[in-house]
């Protein structure tokens, strides 16, 4: 029996392709509204993909560290807060694990965390984030709180190589283990609703999480009551070494960029580097653009290119859907847990995947079906877990 | 016909003694099917928005959890946005500090809100600061209490600013041309003060409304000029008659030397009710509903908040205690800052038990579970419409004391009676914004950009 994975979207825009929104199939004014996104995460839905990622920034330009990022006029501009988006589509969609990005940059930890709690609550159990480590210059001005952090990516192009990026990634390790401990601070049975004692609530199964880090302080316990999952699903994406440890020791899914089926083995071994209480879930990201034939599928890539070149740290599959598909069984077959598809162009690209490439790689017996299994945790295979504080007490 | 319209709030029932968790009809206050619940009783009942308050920290109470009341909420602006999808009409109105916040990050969070629910949001400003609930946050419990609405300020004016940054018709997503933004599409954003320093450009288009709402609560003369400044709606706790008349003149009154009409601000205090079959059934009700809001140990643990001492040794049917409070530090910590105020009040409250002959609890009951309207629903309906047509209110937010179904009967057998005086929407208007629904007048797109420079557009 053949390796088995699960099919994971990312949504951004238009789509991946910086031309997208020019394609006759685009809806270009409808970005940030509401019903293009609830037409959106329906067919990601109804298609039974896993997961959806939403992309964000926090400022006009997007991550981008070009200067002129914030004034060129020809890219679709004009973005909607993920997290927020995330929650609206929680009533909307059943099955769909809904993975906001969110920098830890500049959020208070204690509001995030708790807006996760909040998707996780009304999706009952399938809130998700990807935590983006780091700010550009553009995002501290519209803060105007830190005047310190990254400038870009140093001449090495490697992450240890610049201070303020490593600071970064501290930065973000502690936002997570905020995340996670905030999770944890209401033990699952916590509202007793004691009618006799008049107790709504057992305090001793309340915890404030006393966090001290470097860079922030957060004492008390959430304000929300445990989620289905206990805790939210914790995902990053990863291209280096500092980054791939980074998922190892504070997600629980790392997407990777291999640049083909060869390089999975290497990303794995960098990964597989620290302890774990639960295994670390590894999904590899593909760009694809999925056209009836491989001509017409070229024909709209050139276009695209034409207009407005890619640049793109995943592999591309400019192709059909069995060549999508052909890509995703190379993958499978290394071991990792899932592949993540960036759509080039949405909708187009998305209803393809819905349409053609799911059911073509289900045939062809590489993806996991659904289980059933309640939550986005469970599906993906990790355990719920319960809560720190409570461990600590059955051990005391 | 002239009659004023009565405009009313629905309050997602909260975490303090209003609520009474021990009703055997009482539910969830966290899963989202009770908000979807509550949020479509209000839509049946053609309120003009939902609202929710806010609490950064879990209360304590001399050093420990209060455990008493319902404790646990969502975080307001996760749980409005997925509202925004189970709902078609209804006003969005979410508690944000602006202490623990940054403007660039709410006014987006916000302007997401109002897009994703084709202009249904709204933004209730709160200004509370302190280090127990600063304890959370990245900055601590930084800002001085006179700061607090200078920067409440600041961060309206920065907030509108961005809204406003963004042309309407901004987008023209030429696919011929390759331009997607017009060139003076969004206007920067600068903000430089002793609090601020913010250079901005901001990346969320302008909403059907302009812009949120803006609700202010708070009563100092510092919080009535913030909502003169920058409110659509105040959330008072004025609701005595002769009281909210007084508090209605008043602002209303500051509003002319600000240019602003008396039409552009709304006054919706908070408002409980019981009803009955007859005034007698009502009044019974109350009482009856006051004894679970006000169970002996929430007696006591109120005076304890007073006192700030341990009072578990009196008996809460009897009389006061005879100790003095102790004005050390305070113990009590989240109740909305009310203690200090209320600590000098000892001697007043053993007057008031004294002169009445009250135990701990019906003292306690006397302070905190008045409840506003009490009697038939023709009663009910008649006071409602009285404040509203003598201009004591605009209307009210109501606050039910059972989650989810506290609105239920309200809006089963109040709000067809004030349609029937002709003071009360019977349908909602296709499209309507949140301003269109309050009878706000449109946002002045060109007052909040004035200030700031269009983005120059690269040339490519
Ligand atoms: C009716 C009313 C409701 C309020 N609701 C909240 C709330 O939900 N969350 C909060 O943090 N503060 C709340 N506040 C506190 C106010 O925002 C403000 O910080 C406080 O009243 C002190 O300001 P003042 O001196 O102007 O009254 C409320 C105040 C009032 C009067």
């Amino acid at each position: 029996m053949p390796d088995r994975i699960h099919l994971a979207v990312a949504l951004d825009g238009a789509g991946w392709h910086p031309a997208a929104w020019r394609e006759t199939t685009a809806r270009p004014t409808e970005l940030t509204s509401p019903a293009y996104w609830r037409a959106l995460a329906r067919t990601a839905d109804g298609a039974g993909l896993l997961l959806a990622t939403i992309e964000d920034a926090l400022s006009l330009g997007g991550r981008s560290f070009e200067p002129d990022a914030e004034t060129r006029r020809d890219r679709a501009r004009g973005r909607l807060d993920a997290v927020l988006l995330a929650s609206f589509l929680a009533p909307v969609t059943r099955r769909l694990g809904l993975v906001p990005t969110a920098t830890t940059a500049h959020p208070e930890p204690f509001h995030l965390a708790t807006g996760l709690q909040t998707l996780d609550h009304a999706s009952r159990g399938r809130a998700g984030v990807r935590l983006v480590a780091g700010s550009t210059p553009q995002e501290r001005a519209n803060f105007g709180r830190r005047a310190d952090g990254p400038t870009g990516l140093p001449a090495s192009g490697r992450v240890e190589d610049d201070p303020a990026l490593l600071s970064a990634f501290r930065e973000a390790g502690e936002v997570a283990e905020v995340i996670r401990r905030l999770a944890d601070s209401w033990e699952d049975d916590a509202i007793v609703r004691d009618l006799e004692s008049g107790k709504f609530l057992d305090r001793e199964r309340v915890h404030n999480v006393d966090f001290e880090g470097e860079f922030f302080s957060v004492t008390g316990a959430s304000i929300v009551p445990r989620s289905p999952q206990g805790r939210p699903l914790v995902t990053a994406l990863a291209h280096q070494s500092v980054p791939y440890r980074f998922a190892a020791e504070h997600a629980d899914l790392v997407f990777v960029t291999p640049a083909d089926a060869g390089a999975v083995g290497g990303i794995l071994d960098e990964l597989a580097s620290g302890e774990r209480e639960e295994p670390l879930r590894v999904f590899a990201d593909l760009l694809v653009l999925v056209e009836e034939t491989r001509t017409e599928a070229a024909a709209v890539w050139n276009r695209l290119q034409d207009r407005a070149p890619l640049t793109t740290d995943a592999r591309v599959v400019v192709g059909t859907a069995d060549d999508v598909v052909e890509e995703i069984r190379a993958l499978t077959a290394q071991g990792i847990d899932g592949v993540r598809l960036r759509p080039a162009r949405l909708p187009a690209d998305l209803e393809a995947i819905a349409d053609r490439v799911v059911p073509r790689a289900a045939a062809a017996g590489i993806l996991l079906p659904d289980d059933g299994a309640p939550t986005l945790r469970e599906r993906v295979g990790l355990p719920r877990l319960a809560s720190r504080y409570a461990r600590q007490e059955v051990g005391a | 016909m002239t009659r004023r319209q009565i405009h009313l709030a629905a309050h997602f029932p909260g975490v303090n003694n209003t609520t009474v968790w021990t009703d055997p009809s009482a539910g969830s206050q966290i899963d989202f099917s009770s908000f979807e619940y509550f949020a479509r009783t209000a839509e049946r009942g053609f309120f003009d928005y939902l609202f929710l308050a806010e609490g950064l920290r879990l209360r304590e109470h001399r050093g420990q959890l209060h455990d008493l009341d319902v404790a646990g909420r969502p975080n307001t602006l996760s749980i409005l946005s997925a509202l925004a999808a189970v709902t078609e009409h209804i006003g969005l109105v979410g508690t944000l500090n602006t202490t623990f916040n940054e403007p660039y990050e709410l006014a987006r969070q916000l302007g997401t809100l109002d897009l994703l629910s084709n202009g249904r949001a709204g933004w209730n400003a709160v200004t509370s600061s302190d280090a127990f609930h600063g304890a959370n946050f990245r900055r601590g419990g930084y800002l001085d209490h006179a700061d607090r609405y200078v920067r409440a300020s600041e961060f309206a004016a920065l907030s509108k600013a961005l809204w406003s940054s963004w042309r309407d018709d901004a987008i023209v997503a030429d696919a011929e041309t390759g331009a997607f933004l017009r060139d003076d599409a969004i206007a920067r954003v600068r903000h430089e003060s002793r609090l601020f320093d913010v250079d901005a450009v901001f990346d969320v288009p302008r909403s059907p409304q302009g812009r949120p709402v803006i609700v202010q609560a708070g009563d100092s003369p510092d919080g009535r000029d913030f909502a003169t400044d920058h409110a659509d709606v105040i959330f008072s706790l004025h609701t005595e008659f002769s009281d909210a008349q007084q508090f209605y003149r008043d602002v209303k009154g500051r509003l002319a030397a600000r240019g602003r009409d008396e039409d552009s601000l709304k006054i919706l205090p908070a408002a409980t009710f019981v009803l009955g079959d007859t005034a007698e059934d009502a009044r019974e009700r109350s009482r009856e509903i006051a004894l679970q809001q006000v169970r002996p140990q929430t007696a006591i643990t109120y005076l304890e908040q007073i006192w700030n001492r341990d009072l578990s040794g009196y008996d809460p049917e009897g009389p006061l205690p005879d100790v003095e409070p102790d004005t050390g530090v305070e113990t009590a910590q989240g109740f909305a800052g009310r203690h200090a105020a209320i600590r000098d009040r000892v001697g007043q409250l053993r007057e008031q038990a004294a002169a009445e002959n009250l135990t701990i609890r019906e003292l306690v009951i006397r302070l905190t579970a008045k409840h506003t309207f009490v009697g038939t629903p023709e009663h009910v309906a008649s006071e409602i419409d009285r404040y509203v047509q003598e201009r004591a209110t605009d209307g009210f937010t109501v606050v039910g004391h059972v989650t989810p179904h506290g609105l239920d009967e309200f809006t089963d057998r109040v709000v067809p009676l004030l349609q029937e005086r002709g003071s009360y929407r019977r349908s909602y208007d296709e499209g309507a914004t949140l301003h269109d629904l309050l009878g706000l007048p449109p946002v002045d797109a060109s007052a909040a950009g004035a200030a700031s420079a269009p983005v120059p557009a690269a040339t490519r």
